[in-house]
C-alpha cells in the first residue's frame, strides 16, 4: 500500500477578505474558498436583484500562444476556436479518446496568436497536462497561469451600472461571450462578458497580486446599489436554476457530451482531427442510451445527487444536482434518464428516503434572465 | 447563549418538558451550522419513537441531516408550519421552529440529558 499525502489546500489570494467579511471558509478542489457569507438565499436573490461578487481565484487560466495556437487548440478541443474572432470566447470542452469529458472550458481569443483556456479548478492540472501533450509538435505553448491570476466575478443586473464608473473600457461594447483588455480601477484586467449564474455579468483575470485591489474597488464601489459578496454556496444554486452543467455532477470522465444534452458543443464539421472525434462521431451516429433532463418535483422534497431517478418499472436513471429554487420557490433537479423519458411533460418519481416523490420533466434552463 | 430551562442532546436538539410531553426542536447552533433551511420533513401523529430513532429529516440549501428521538414517546404534533415555512427554524429555534411534541414513556431519559450548561460546553469545545 503506498501512501497518498494529501495536499495542503491552497488559500485564495483574498482569503483575508473573506475572513474579514465573516465567510464559512471550505476546502473546494484543493483549495481554501468562501462557501457563504450572509447566507446561500440571502447572497442567491442578491445576484438575481442586483449583484453579486465572486471570488473565482481558484478557477485555471492556461493561455496557449503561437502561430499555430488555434490549429492545436482545434486538435485538442471538441470546438473550433480558430473560428473565433479576436475578443470573442466559446464555451468548449476537451474529451478523451473515447469521447468521456475530461472538463468544460471557456476559450477565449485575446489576440490573433493568443487564446485563454480557463478550466474547473478541480481538473486545472488534468487540464493542463493532456493540452501540454497535445500541443506538443504544434507551433504553440502553453504557459499555465492559474496560480499567478486572480479572478473577480460580478454577476447580477446591476453589474454594468457598478463596474462602468470603475471601467476605462466602454463596458456596453463588449457583448455576451467577449472579453476586452482593459483597466479596472487603475488594475489592468482581462474584462469579459461572462459567467456561470444566468445573468449579465463580467469577468476581471488580474495579476493575482493586484486581485485584493480588484476586490475592494469593486465591493466598495457596488454596496450603495445592492452588491454582496458570494460563495461558491449561490454560485451552485445559481447556476443550477440557469440549467448549467457542473463538472462532477452532470459531467463527467464516464459522459459525453451529447449525453448531457451539448450536442451543438461539438463541432464535428470541422475540418482536421481531434482527440475523441471517432467516438464522438459514433455516438453522434447512434444516439445516446440516457439524456440529461430537467425535474421539477409535484411531491414534497429535495431531490439531491445521486437519488435514484424511477419509472413504472424500476430505476431508470440519477439525480445529479438538485435542490429548492430560492428564485422559483420549488425544488429543482438536473438527473440523467433513459432517452425515452426525456420529453418534457414526462412524469416520474425519485426515491428520497426509500419514499417515491413524483418529479415532472420540464425544458432547461429553470430560470431565464427577463429580457 | 442556550436557554437555561432546556436539556440538550450531542446531536445539537432542545428538549422542554412540559407536563407528560416532551417538546423537540434543534438547537441555534445547529440552525447557524446548516445555513439558510428550506425542507423539514416530520412524523405523523401517532407514530411511537424509540429512542434515538430517526424521525425526521432537516434541510438546508446545501445539506441534509437526520434529526432523532432524544428520548422514546409517541408523537402527539408536529410543527405544521415549517411545511411552509421553513426558515422559521432558523430566525426562532427555540419558539416558533419547534419540531415536534412527543409523550414520554419514560421521564426519567430526560435526566439523561445534558443541561445547558453542558451543552454550552460541548459547542464551545466545537
Amino acid at each position: 500500500m503506498t501512501e497518498i499525502a494529501t495536499p495542503e489546500p491552497i488559500p485564495t489570494p483574498l482569503l483575508d477578505r473573506h475572513e474579514a467579511l465573516g465567510a464559512k471558509i471550505v476546502e473546494f478542489a484543493g483549495w481554501l474558498m468562501p462557501i457563504s457569507y450572509a447566507g446561500i438565499l440571502e447572497e442567491h436573490r442578491a445576484v438575481r436583484s442586483a449583484a453579486g461578487l465572486f471570488d473565482l481565484s481558484h478557477m485555471g487560466e492556461l493561455v496557449v500562444e503561437g502561430p499555430e495556437a488555434g490549429v492545436a487548440l482545434a486538435a485538442a478541443l471538441v470546438t473550433d476556436p480558430p473560428s473565433l474572432a479576436v475578443g470573442r470566447a466559446q464555451y468548449s470542452m476537451i474529451c478523451a479518446p473515447d469521447g468521456g469529458i475530461l472538463d468544460d472550458l471557456i476559450v477565449y481569443r485575446l489576440a490573433p496568436d493568443r487564446f485563454m483556456v480557463v478550466a474547473n479548478a478541480s481538473n486545472a492540472r488534468t487540464v493542463s497536462d493532456a493540452l501540454a501533450e497535445r500541443l506538443d509538435g504544434f507551433g504553440a505553448v502553453l504557459d499555465d497561469r492559474s496560480l499567478a491570476t486572480g479572478l473577480v466575478a460580478i454577476q447580477g443586473p446591476r453589474s454594468l451600472e457598478i463596474l462602468q464608473p470603475l471601467a476605462g473600457v466602454d463596458l456596453a461594447s463588449i457583448r455576451y461571450y467577449g472579453i476586452a483588455e482593459g483597466v479596472v480601477a487603475g488594475i489592468p484586467a482581462q474584462v469579459a462578458r461572462t459567467g456561470y449564474t444566468g445573468e449579465d455579468g463580467f469577468e476581471l483575470f488580474v495579476d493575482v497580486e493586484r486581485a485584493g485591489e480588484a476586490w475592494d474597488a469593486v465591493l466598495d464601489a457596488g454596496r450603495p446599489l445592492g452588491l454582496v459578496p458570494v460563495g461558491l454556496g449561490a454560485r451552485d444554486t445559481l447556476r443550477l436554476e440557469a440549467g448549467m452543467p457542473l463538472y462532477g455532477n452532470e459531467l463527467d470522465r464516464a459522459t459525453t457530451p451529447y449525453e448531457a444534452g451539448l450536442d451543438r458543443v461539438v463541432k464535428l464539421a470541422k475540418a482536421g482531427e481531434f482527440t475523441g472525434r471517432a467516438a464522438l462521431e459514433k455516438v453522434a451516429a447512434d444516439g445516446v442510451r440516457r439524456r440529461l433532463v430537467g425535474l421539477v418535483l409535484r411531491g414534497r422534497g429535495i431531490a439531491r445527487h445521486g437519488y435514484p431517478v424511477l419509472d413504472a418499472d424500476g430505476v431508470t436513471g440519477v439525480v445529479t444536482s438538485g435542490t429548492m429554487s430560492p428564485t422559483l420557490g420549488l425544488a429543482i433537479a438536473m438527473a440523467y434518464v433513459a432517452p425515452a423519458h426525456a420529453q418534457p411533460g414526462t412524469m416520474l418519481d425519485v426515491e428520497i428516503r426509500g419514499a417515491r416523490v413524483a418529479a415532472e420533466v420540464v425544458p432547461l434552463p429553470f430560470y431565464k434572465r427577463p429580457a | 447563549m442556550v436557554p437555561g430551562d432546556l436539556r440538550y442532546t450531542k446531536e445539537h436538539e432542545w428538549v422542554r418538558v412540559d407536563g407528560d410531553e416532551a417538546v423537540v426542536g434543534i438547537t441555534q447552533f445547529a440552525a447557524d451550522q446548516l445555513g439558510d433551511i428550506v425542507f423539514v420533513e416530520l412524523p405523523a401523529v401517532g407514530r411511537a419513537l424509540d429512542h434515538h430513532a430517526t424521525f425526521g429529516v432537516v434541510e438546508s440549501v446545501k445539506a441534509v441531516s437526520d434529526l432523532f428521538a432524544p428520548v422514546a414517546g409517541e408523537v402527539t404534533g408536529a410543527n405544521d408550519a415549517l411545511a411552509g415555512s421553513p426558515e422559521l427554524v432558523n430566525s426562532d429555534p427555540y419558539g416558533e421552529g419547534w419540531m415536534l411534541r412527543m409523550r414520554l414513556v419514560d421521564p426519567a431519559q430526560v435526566e439523561e440529558l445534558l443541561d445547558a450548561a453542558a451543552y454550552e460546553q460541548l459547542v464551545s469545545e466545537g
